[in-house]
């Protein structure tokens, strides 16, 4: 028995205007996985990403992480695996100092003293934040904000890490930091993202959603050399598969080509 | 649009104060409520013209405010943006009640700007004492003094979010009103018209933010319960604390202290 698969049955969810945000979705996220959710806007990927951990609740179709059926009885101990980073960090941070912020949930989990002290130390070290610990989370930048709110959720232990449109919003040295702090992670983490190339780097498989439907689901690099699907979806390769226009005008202009 | 933002940030500078380690900032939160609710009984029942027994209950927030090392200028600061709403509840005191209470030489002062200052004085003590509470225990521990003192859950989970919520409000706001104001090239823009528009999108997207936050929080296992980090029991120097200062409170009150202090100097 594991907690660190996600599974989602036949699921759907039509908000109370009358949209459907997702319709018929189903797949199984298995143990130590890495899973980009992409798709144009409006394609359901922030619907479907709050879900996963019960911020909202599916119209019909099921969520299972590891054995446990989400419901409203199981949703403290399924909150507890399921680290959820929203994609705006100030959304996310909403305590005086960085310190109070990542103890949020340790503390509601029912620690304190020493051990507390240890769980926010060990969160804060990880994400290179432990410097930030005094400050309050209103005067860090951008990247240091998404740090910080990485570590309120890895405080809490939690089994799957899923993170939405991690990299939106930062400057490429930040981003890559990022994406190498994401690496060295073993948890099974979902995310989305319109960041195409982060989705190469970082994950082994990825699902296309198209107006709320699974269009496509399987190996990162596969998909991505599909043309056919990415431009029905809306979507383009990432940057690095794409070539140099400026190399390949080059070619195209020396005699002989 | 500067002022707002300057608020904000000032407001939350309050509950940063309160992670000091002073011998004030190390009692238990229960203590400091109390002690509170004590200092602010005796002060607002005194009769609406008294002013001399007032003063000596500036020693409370004077003594907090140096043991627990608050900046004494960030308080007042916050006092003095709190006294014009004071002055204008008592405005109209010295047109209505002109009755001569005391003389003074030539100068005659009547009952209306006595009650004025008097109420002016209660409300610099009732707010500074205020301040200084949440300065030196923070506004999340506050509440759950209130509630491990028998205070309903729902009221004070419900001052908790009204908190968040004018933070949440107040940077909205700014956003806002700079957006509006770099396009008014330094008009009025659409006047009225325009700020009932600002004020219905103001409403909704906190409303969101808000909902957000509060997801967030959820998500983080928030079930209702205050915890906070530093741990603390109701212990001897608690009961020091409150026995202490409620004496001197209710002894200031009941004017035994005053007369003593008075007697030393007549």
């Amino acid at each position: 028995m594991s907690h660190h698969i996600v599974e989602a049955r036949n699921l759907q969810h039509i908000y109370p205007d009358g949209t459907i945000a997702i319709k018929d979705v189903s797949f199984r996220i298995t143990h130590g996985e890495s899973v980009a959710i992409i798709g144009a806007n409006g394609a359901g990927k922030s619907t479907l990403l709050q879900h996963l951990n019960g911020c909202l609740y599916p119209t019909s179709g099921q969520i299972r992480i590891g054995d446990t059926l989400l419901t409203k009885s199981t949703l403290p101990d399924i909150r507890r695996t399921v680290g959820m980073v929203f994609q705006y960090p100030d959304d996310q941070l909403f305590m005086p100092t960085v310190f109070e912020d990542v103890a949020f949930g340790p503390l509601n989990q029912g620690l304190s003293g020493s051990d507390l002290e240890e769980r926010v130390t060990e969160a804060l070290t990880r994400v290179g934040a432990e410097h930030l610990r005094i400050k309050p989370p209103y005067h860090l930048s951008g990247g240091e904000k998404k740090r910080v709110a990485i570590a309120t959720v890895l405080a809490m232990s939690p089994d799957i890490l899923v993170m939405d449109e991690p990299t939106s919003g930062l400057d490429p040295f930040s981003r890559r930091q990022l994406m190498a702090l994401l690496l060295e992670f073993k948890h099974t983490k979902i995310f989305t993202s319109h960041d195409l190339d982060m989705v190469l780097d970082l994950c082994q498989r990825t699902i296309i959603l198209h107006n709320g439907m699974i269009m496509a689901d399987g190996p990162t690099d596969e998909i991505f050399k599909n043309d056919t699907l990415l431009a029905a979806c809306r979507l383009e390769k990432p940057l690095s598969m794409q070539g140099c226009p400026l190399c390949s005008a080059d070619c195209a202009t020396k005699p002989g080509n | 649009m500067k002022p707002i933002n300057a608020a904000v940030v000032d407001l939350k500078q309050l509950d940063l104060l309160a992670d000091g380690d002073s011998s004030i900032h190390t009692l238990d939160s229960r203590a400091k409520v109390l002690v509170t609710l004590v200092f602010i009984v005796s002060v607002v029942s005194f009769d609406r013209y008294e002013i001399i027994r007032l003063l000596p209950f500036f020693v409370y927030p004077a003594v907090i405010i140096v043991l627990a090392s608050l900046p004494p200028l960030y308080i007042a600061r916050k006092i003095a943006l709190v006294s014009p709403f004071i002055i204008m509840v008592g405005l109209f005191n010295p047109l209505f009640d002109r009755d001569v209470l005391y003389q003074i030489g030539q100068v005659e002062i009547s009952g209306g700007w006595t009650s004025l200052f008097s109420l002016l004085t209660r409300s610099l003590l009732t707010v500074s004492a205020a301040f200084i509470l949440v300065g030196t225990t923070g506004f999340t521990a506050v509440c759950q003094a209130l509630q491990r003192l028998g205070t309903p859950q729902i009221f004070t989970v419900q001052l908790l979010f009204l908190h968040r919520y004018i933070l949440v409000l107040a940077d909205e706001t700014d956003r806002a009103s700079r957006a509006r104001e770099l396009r008014s090239c330094g008009k009025k823009g659409l006047g009225v018209t325009s700020f009932g528009s600002l004020t219905g999108h103001l409403l909704l997207r906190t409303w969101l933010q808000a909902d957000r936050i509060h997801t967030a929080m959820l998500a983080r296992g928030f079930t209702g319960r205050f915890h906070v980090s530093r741990q603390s029991c109701f212990g001897a120097n608690e009961l020091l604390y409150l026995l202490g200062w409620s004496l001197l409170f209710i002894s200031l009150r009941t004017a035994t202290l005053s007369d003593t202090i008075g007697a030393l100097f007549s």
